[in-house]
This record gives structure tokens, sequence and C-alpha cells, in this order.
């Protein structure tokens, strides 16, 4: 079942509940999905970027979804066997810090918990269950950090290009400014793709980001992901 | 020898943290980089050609002051953001895990033949490649009535430490009403936007404590850094409190008196509360010494920061004829890692690599309201030119700004690890 299905037939099921309340809360939902795009996508065609595809989120066990980096902290929660329910999702997205420090997920929390149940029920309605035939290009990787990841990156000037993350980006990590050190290479990848592109923004990572080529970029993935 | 990347347990260089400076300091047959100026420039210099060298390169910092306060930042201890000691930096941990010889002394002269530095408190130091980053000096005479000896009753407070400490308290003995008044500095000048983010900290903690009192700025200057954006935050934050005369109304036609505290402006006297001169700008007085500047500042090559007078000698930061770049702490930083990775491919088989160059200046204009302005660069036979820059907007989100103040502060716990490890 495509997306767009399942979309119809859940609303199909609670129509006989509150169809209104329900539809407009994924509508909320979708206006509130619009920041989360510089780094996920969802439904129809979605590969993974600089974070997970969000098909089949909602029900699937933690830092599950095949062929994506996650931080350590998302892989352990998901050995455990923890899943993303409403509950687990809406502690995640009150502050992704605070549930998993060591996430790699740069966001800040949705504050009101109406806002963050719409967005669960979009993510819900939009992404589908987590069946493998729910799941559109799971495994796909974008093929622009596919390109990259394919150059063999040169530690010795990704060494020197680092030294000018490093007035902003210390190892540990800031609140804002988050720490790259040890990144896996497809995310990191992915991070600097979407300042170049300018799907992410913010003034000086496009800035900087603009005038990295690809070798550029394959030099500090390999010398950020030889970093502890 | 070998060198643990990171601790540096050890040493055969006799001379550490001392206060008697040494008679000569042999080369132990390593090659020797000598940096004067243990800032922004050159802390960052020394830690990096110590650590990637890896012990190859024996690294010497001669700084006379044994903790580095920030001038950036400083702004923000005036406005009551940030506490004194936020802004001082030791210099141990570079000489215990870097294993670089801290020398507590001033270089007051340069031997270019004999390639030896001069210290104040006797003996010299010898080198194959010198990084001079000696920051800034004023100018005798650009402010009538105004001299160093002025300093304490009228301060500059744009060298960081004790006259950052005296014109807070200054500040916060202010007379009910009464007025602070400011001589801004003409171009080219440390910090471009520093004079107006130190006027809206002063204004911040005005309202706060002294609502009445006013801000009265005579600047030589048409226009200076970020203007819309400080002169729509001073409207919406502080309006009515800060007065700026520009050139066209006498704002650089200034003359001081620091026993009767009278700022005039065009023959117009005023009285004022408190001062705070910053006066026209050249090269520290190191550079002078060394015979290699052109005017108030040195010339360098854009691919390396070699000096064009002496290629042996690196200049960083403020002194130097940085073409594009602003002078700023972020910019110092940024040319010492070009410079420390050109001396290391002169010195050792390290690679070298084409230079780049960036700077982000943040400014604080009242609290969770923070702008930025920035660029990137490279190297031509003319300079450092800009290659892509970038300003916040006047329609930013509240949100935003205070995004922008917050990483701010990222930053400058990051840089300053870059610079004193």
């Amino acid at each position: 079942m495509s997306a767009r299905q399942i979309l119809t037939g859940a609303l199909a099921l609670t129509a006989l509940a509150t169809p209104i309340a329900a539809l407009a809360d994924v509508v909320r939902g979708e206006a509130l999905f619009r920041p989360c795009r510089a780094c996920h996508m969802i439904g129809e065609g979605a590969v993974h970027r600089v974070g997970p595809d969000l098909n089949g989120l909602v029900g699937r066990r933690i830092g599950s979804a095949a062929g994506y980096e996650y931080s350590d902290d998302l892989t352990e929660a998901g050995a455990e066997g923890e899943i993303w329910t409403d509950e687990t999702l809406d502690r995640f997205l009150a502050g992704p810090r605070a549930y998993f420090p060591g996430t790699n997920m740069v966001f800040r929390g949705i504050t009101a918990s109406e806002d963050r149940a719409a967005l669960i029920a979009y993510l819900s309605a939009e992404g589908g269950a987590p069946d493998g035939a729910a799941q559109t290009g799971g495994t796909d990787i974008d093929p622009e950090i596919a390109t990259i990841l394919e150059i063999e990156g040169d530690i010795a000037y990704g060494a020197y290009l680092s030294s000018e993350c490093t007035a902003c980006h210390r190892a540990a990590g800031g609140t804002d400014i988050p720490s790259i050190a040890g990144l896996a290479p497809s995310v990191f990848i992915a991070g600097l793709l979407s300042y170049r592109n300018g799907t992410r923004q913010h003034l000086v990572m496009n800035a900087l980001a603009q005038r990295l080529g690809d070798e550029e970029i394959a030099a500090l993935a390999a010398y950020f992901a030889s970093a502890e | 020898m070998t060198i643990n990347r990171r601790i540096f347990l050890g040493s055969t260089v006799a001379i550490t943290t001392s206060l008697c400076a040494p008679a000569v300091l042999t080369a132990q047959g390593r090659p020797q980089v000598v940096v004067v100026g243990g800032d922004a420039g050159g802390a960052t210099a020394a830690r990096y050609i110590a650590n990637d060298s890896q012990g190859a390169v024996d690294v010497t910092l001669i700084e006379p002051t044994r903790a580095y306060y920030t001038c950036f930042f400083s702004n923000l201890y005036l406005g009551g953001f940030r506490d004194y000691e936020s802004l001082g930096h030791s210099y141990g941990t570079l000489a215990a895990d870097y294993g670089i010889n801290v020398v507590h002394d001033w270089a007051i002269a340069v031997d270019r033949d004999t390639k030896t530095v001069r210290l104040a408190g006797g003996g010299s130091v010898p080198y194959d490649r010198l990084v001079l980053s000696p920051g800034i000096d004023f100018i005798e005479d650009s402010v009538p009535g105004w001299s160093l000896a002025a300093q304490n009753a009228m301060p500059h407070a744009y060298k960081a430490g004790s006259q950052t400490q005296l014109l807070r308290a200054q500040i916060a003995a202010m007379p009910e009403g009464g007025t602070f008044a400011m001589v801004a500095p003409p171009n080219p000048y440390r910090c471009p936007p520093g004079p107006y983010e130190r006027v809206s900290m002063v204004a911040h903690m005005l309202r706060e404590t002294n609502p009445t009192a006013r801000i009265l700025i005579a600047d030589p200057k048409e226009s200076f850094s970020k203007q819309a954006l400080f002169e729509d935050g001073w409207e919406r934050h502080y309006p009515g409190m800060i007065q700026r005369i520009g050139p066209d109304f006498g704002g650089g036609s200034v003359e001081v008196d620091a026993q009767a505290m009278t700022l005039s402006i065009d023959g117009q006297v005023e009285n004022v509360d408190v001062c705070n001169v910053i006066p026209a700008q050249r090269a520290g007085s190191i550079a002078f010494a060394a015979g290699i500047t052109d005017g108030d500042w040195v010339p360098v090559s854009a691919y390396d920061m070699s000096s064009r007078a002496d290629p042996e000698i690196y200049v960083l930061g403020d002194s130097a004829a940085q073409g594009a770049m602003p002078k700023s702490g972020f910019s110092a930083n940024s040319q010492a890692k070009v410079a420390a990775n050109a001396i290391l491919a002169a010195l050792t088989d390290a690679r070298a690599f084409p230079a780049r160059f960036s700077n982000t200046c943040w400014s604080l204009i009242d609290t969770d309201d923070g702008i930025k302005v920035g660029a990137t660069y490279a190297a031509s036979d003319e300079g450092i030119v800009s290659v892509d820059s970038f300003v916040s907007q006047l329609d930013e989100t509240a949100e935003l700004r205070a995004q922008t103040y917050r990483e701010s502060i990222d930053w400058y716990t990051a840089i300053t690890s870059d610079m004193f490890g």
C-alpha cells in the first residue's frame, strides 16, 4: 500500500470517531514537519539523507531502518527491543538529547505536547506501518552521498581542512554547535551536502560548504571518522 | 624523543614557564619556531605547529601575560552577560600537553641577520622561522588630549584585562542620568563591530541600573559594521538612549580633557562621566622593531601569511595588512592555521595545502538578540580576497536571533580550546 492509501485508509477507519480532529492533526503535523525536511524524507521516494528516511517509523524498533548509520545510543536502544511508540516518540521530540545524549540529531525539541501529538499523527499517516512493503527506498542511499562515499578521502588533507571546523566545533560538542567527530561517513557527508545544496539553512555553514568540492568533503569525512 | 600526539612527557628544553630569561636557548638540532604574542593568532600557531609536527619542531611562545583575557566577548562582561574570569585562559596546557616553551617576557627586538629575538629580561632566542602576532598599539596623539597616561581616567579597554574591569567599574559608578561617551576609532581597527557591540552592552547595563543615563558616540566614520542591524536594535531595545555623532556633524573633530572629564565635538564641549576613548591603531611595536612594516601595518603574502619584507617572518591577526579579512580574533585563528601549514612544509616533510580562510563575527545587541557577519576567503597575488559573505537580516525571527547568540557561546568555548588547548 502506498502512503496515500494508508492515509486514506486511516482516515476511513477514524471516520466514525472524530474525523475532523484527526485530519486537522495530520494537516498541522505536516506543517510542523517542514523544518524536519532539512534532514529527513518521508513518503514515496524517500531515501536516507542526514537523517534516516521516516517511512514505517511509528511502531518500528529504534535505530533500525536498514542502510542508515545510527549513533550508538539509538542502535543500542533498538538492540534492547525499544520501539518508537507514541510515548517514546513524544519523549524524543520533546528533547532528543535529553532522551538520547549521544544522538546525532541536532534539534532543540518541541515544547507544546499538542504539537508533538500532531507531528506524530502526521508521521504515522504519511510514513505508514513498519512493514517492509510500506517502506519505499529504505536502503537506497541518496546518489549524491553515494558518489562522495566512493572517493577515497585524503586524511592528511582532511586534517588540514578540519582546522576550519574546529574554530566552532569542538570534539565534545556544544548545545547548539554539535560535535562532528566520530560521525559515520554517510551521515557526515549528508550533513555537509545539505548545507552545500541549501536544503539546510545556516548562514555560516552554507558559505563554508559551498566552497567544498566532493574531494574536500570526502577528505573531511575520512578525517573525522578517524578522529575520536 | 617521541611525543604522544596529545601529551608531552618530559623535556630536554631547559626553560618552560620561567620568570628569568635565559642567556641563549640552543636549537637542540630540531628546527626552531619562535612565536611572539600568545593570542588568537600566536597561541593557535604555536599549538598547531607543536601538535602537527609531533615533536619534530621546537616551538617557543613569548607572551608577557600569564593569563590571556580575550578582547572578544569582553563586551559581554561589560553588559553583565559573563563574568570576568570566564574571559581568562592559562598557558599551562600549551606548556604541559604540547611541549611548547612558554616564556613570559617581552620581545623587544628582532635581529633578522642572526635570526634571533631579544627579550626585555635579557637574553635572546634563535629562530628558523618567526611568527609575530603582537595585536595592536595606539597611534600617539590621534585623539587630541588623550595619551596612555590618561588611560585610567579615560579607558580604551581595547586590550582586554584590567582596562575592561576599570571600564565596567566606571559604568557602575556613573551618577544617575549621567553620560557615557565613546570616541570611536577610524578605519582600519581591531574588531569592526566591537565599539557598537560595546555601546549595546553598556546600554543594556544602564537600562537596568541607570535608565535615565545616556550614551554619546563621536564617530569619525560614515558607516560601520552591521550598522543597520545595530541601529534597528538600539531603536527597539534602548530608544532615546544612544546618540551617534558622525563625521557630518563633527564626529571626526574631537578633543578630550581627562582632568576635566570633558569631550569636545567640533568645538561643542560636553561634560561626561565615563569617556571610552578608542584611538587610531597600528601594528604592535615589535613589528616596527623588526623593520617589516609599511605605513601602520605589515604587508603579507596571502598564500602563507609571510611578511613581504622577510619571508621567514610570518605575521598574523591585527598587525597584518590582511586584505579583505577584518581584524578579528577569528581571522587571526584562521590565518594561524595557514601559516602553521606553510611553516611545517618548509621545515619538515609535511605537505603544503592551499590557503583558505574564514571569519564570523558575532555581536550581542540585547538579551537573546544576537547578530553575525562573516565570509570565506582565498589567497591571491593582490592579497586575501573575499569569496562569499553573509550577514544577519533585519527581519529575522526572535528565535533565530536567540540561536545566533547561543551558537556564539559554543564558538567561544571551541575557539579558546583551539587556541589554548
